[in-house]
């Protein structure tokens, strides 16, 4: 069902006014994805504030706060089918000092939406949504150049900003890009295709998304099972029974598979894979199982089964590209809880190695301090090794968060350089 | 955990009971009758009063009293606008509230499940399925699911746009009438608001055809979420499920 092909995550970016929430609405109601009692009710609220015709940015505003600012303040999820494909949207905010919900929002998506003002051009912000879609490592990026009708349609409008987009887009990397010049307001490329565009011959954006290929997002080569929990029934059927139950984060394994449990190093070979109806040859990710092994071997929570020919790196000192996400700042030499994978130890942040300016992407070698917002590489220092791999080779096992253990808040979220 | 409002639909309490004799657990009752005899709460007066509200007291104070640190429950995403923005794993601090501004982020598949003395979390696994997806699972699946979800011959009243099932606790007034319907739940709480739809579809394979065809969401016809634009919203702040 929530098979991996049919579903695609997209996030959206873009600054106050660009036209996202328009975008996402327009997206909605063009593919017949809105139900006529919402219809209804945002038809109402559009005539009480005065606006001609349906305010199509008014499905996605979802709390209170917001429809009274008429801003959005946190990542908001929606969902729409297409006979093609299942959508999930991450609406994630574009004011100044939300960096940390488009991470968020960055974190499990196939594509990522960058909204541009035909107006305006590629702006500062643009830069930092496209630098965190690269960070965040998307797959595909889209830029949509939005209110082309405010340019008259302009062609040569539209290929400046490519060529601007282009140019901070070389310095990052970001394997695929596309460029779609659209309209929110009337409709133009976003489901249907544009009559006032002829210069455009390439297809619409609900196309592009319902046709883009993405099976190749997931690992499938590095097998890495982190356990979670091991199973031994109290019952006499299962008496003898020692599974060790988790999520597949990457890759196949198979029974009579060699592997290795780290950080221990034991080896032996996969017995049994089982679920809960049936036994299997074999399981891949993102398959959530229990393994049996031929030998007893003293296995816990956060430990990793790999295939013993292909290992992740075990180490206690790594280096991460990190985004504060908290109000309080980093304390130095503060212990905090970092979580990898199944795993839970206590770690500091060692040292500081930059910090990046997000507008300008320079690098700040200087300030230390890392705030609400900020993007830094660090290294820190964990109490027991974690097992990793780069995070550009693995999303799951190659990234972390920290957790700040007078609070139990989730203050960072970092990526395994 | 059940939060038994006092107003149910008899099947949901027969379901609910084959369930836990079924997987053989333990259940445990929060009684919204009980809070009104204790004083903890006050029975709403009125026209269109209902349970609905109070059931958050009876849910926080079970909660609290059995020390439980995570309510699992069946909430998507895409059932309401304020639920939208709902984390997998979602704080409640030391009064059960939500503050959707200030939530934890949520990134990747790590979660954190942490939390002090007095606090708990909702955790809502489903949360990215949609009403579609639901009725897919339990078709794949072949899970049982209350009789309330198919197509029924019923005695209903037709009130604020939907059909009201007649009960003990509904009040009659002047104009209306008690008919005989056929009619199914998309949704079910408790008997008071829950509204069924004309319905024909007394099959898996039906619903799933009838649910891909609808033209309202699922909880359209809950009167308790009718009350004002943010009546979700300001419901969960305050701690309901
Ligand atoms: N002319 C024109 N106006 C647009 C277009 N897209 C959005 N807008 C307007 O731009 C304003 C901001 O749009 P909104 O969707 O709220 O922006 P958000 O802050 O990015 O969500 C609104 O007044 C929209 O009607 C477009 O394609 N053309």
């Amino acid at each position: 069902m929530l098979d991996n092909n049919q579903l695609l995550r997209f996030t959206t970016a873009g600054s106050v006014d660009d036209g996202k929430s328009t975008l996402i609405g327009r997206l909605l109601y063009d593919s017949k994805s809105i139900f006529e009692d919402q219809l209804e009710a945002i038809t109402n609220t559009s005539k009480k504030r005065g606006h001609e015709g349906v305010d199509l940015a008014l499905f996605t505003d979802g709390l209170r706060d917001e429809r009274e600012q008429g801003i959005t303040i946190d990542v908001a999820y929606r969902y729409f089918t297409t006979p093609k494909r299942k959508f999930i949207i991450a609406d994630t905010p574009g004011h100044i000092q939300y960096t940390r919900n488009m991470v968020t929002g960055a974190s499990t998506a196939n594509v990522a939406i960058i909204l541009i003002d035909a107006r305006h051009g590629v702006i500062e912000q643009t830069k930092r949504h496209a630098f965190i879609a690269s960070l965040l490592q998307i797959p595909h990026i889209i830029v949509c150049v939005n209110k082309m009708d405010l340019v008259d349609f302009s062609e040569k409008a539209y290929n400046n900003i490519v060529a601007q987009f282009e140019e901070i887009a070389s310095k990052m990397l970001v394997k695929d890009i596309r460029f779609i010049p659209i309209s929110a307001l009337l409709g133009d490329n976003v489901v249907n295709k544009s009559k006032n565009m002829d210069w455009y011959q390439d297809a619409p954006m609900l196309h592009v998304l319902e046709t883009m290929h993405i099976s190749s997002d997931t690992n499938k080569v590095d097998a890495r099972f982190p356990v979670q929990t091991v199973l031994r029934p109290q019952s006499n059927e299962f008496r003898d029974y020692r599974g060790y139950a988790g999520r597949i984060a990457s890759g196949v394994f198979r029974t009579g598979d060699e592997v290795t449990i780290m950080p221990s190093g034991f080896t032996s070979k996969i017995k049994s894979i089982d679920t809960l109806d049936e036994s299997l040859k074999e399981a891949f990710v993102p398959m959530s199982i229990s393994m049996t092994l031929e030998d007893d071997i003293d296995i816990g929570r956060g430990d990793m089964i790999v295939r013993s020919n292909n290992k992740p790196e075990a180490s206690q000192d790594i280096e991460v590209m990190l985004c504060w996400l908290n109000n309080t700042a980093a304390k130095p030499r503060a212990k905090y809880t970092i979580k990898h994978t199944s795993n839970s130890q206590k770690a500091i942040i060692k040292e500081v190695i930059y910090k990046i300016d997000v507008n300008s992407l320079n690098r700040n070698n200087e300030d230390k301090e890392l705030l609400m917002n900020d993007i830094s590489k660090v290294r820190i220092r964990t109490t027991k090794p974690l097992m990793v791999d780069s995070y550009r080779e693995n999303r799951i096992t190659g990234s972390i968060i920290l957790v700040d253990d007078t609070t139990n808040e989730t203050v960072a979220a970092g990526m395994i350089v | 955990m059940h939060v038994d409002t006092g107003h149910n639909f008899p099947e949901t309490i027969q379901f609910r009971d084959a369930i836990i004799n079924k997987l053989g657990v333990k259940l445990i009752v929060g009684s919204v009758q009980e809070s009104i005899d204790d004083g903890r709460v006050a029975e709403e007066k009125g026209k269109n009063a209902t349970r609905n509200a109070l059931q958050i007291t009876t849910l926080l104070d079970a909660i609290e009293s059995n020390k439980i640190d995570c309510a699992i429950g069946g909430g998507r995403r895409d059932e309401e606008k304020a639920r939208a923005k709902e984390r997998f794993f979602s704080h409640r601090d030391d009064f059960g509230q939500w503050d959707p501004k200030n939530q934890r982020p949520e990134l990747w598949n790590i979660f954190n499940g942490r939390h002090f003395e007095g606090e708990h979390f909702r955790a809502f696994p489903i949360s990215n399925w949609t009403e579609m997806d639901v009725w897919n699972y339990i078709k794949r699946e072949n899970i049982a699911i209350p009789s309330l979800y198919f197509a029924h011959e019923r005695e209903v009243v037709w009130r604020q746009d939907t059909w009201i099932p007649n009960s003990e606790f509904l009040v009659l007034e002047d104009h209306e009438e008690v008919v005989t319907k056929k009619i199914r739940f998309r949704t079910l709480g408790d008997i008071t608001i829950t509204g069924g739809d004309e319905s024909e579809a007394d099959t898996l394979e039906k619903i799933a055809t009838e649910v891909a065809g609808m033209r309202n969401t699922e909880r359209g016809n809950r009167s308790d979420d009718k009350r004002s634009e943010s009546a979700m919203e300001d419901r969960k702040r305050q701690g309901y499920f």
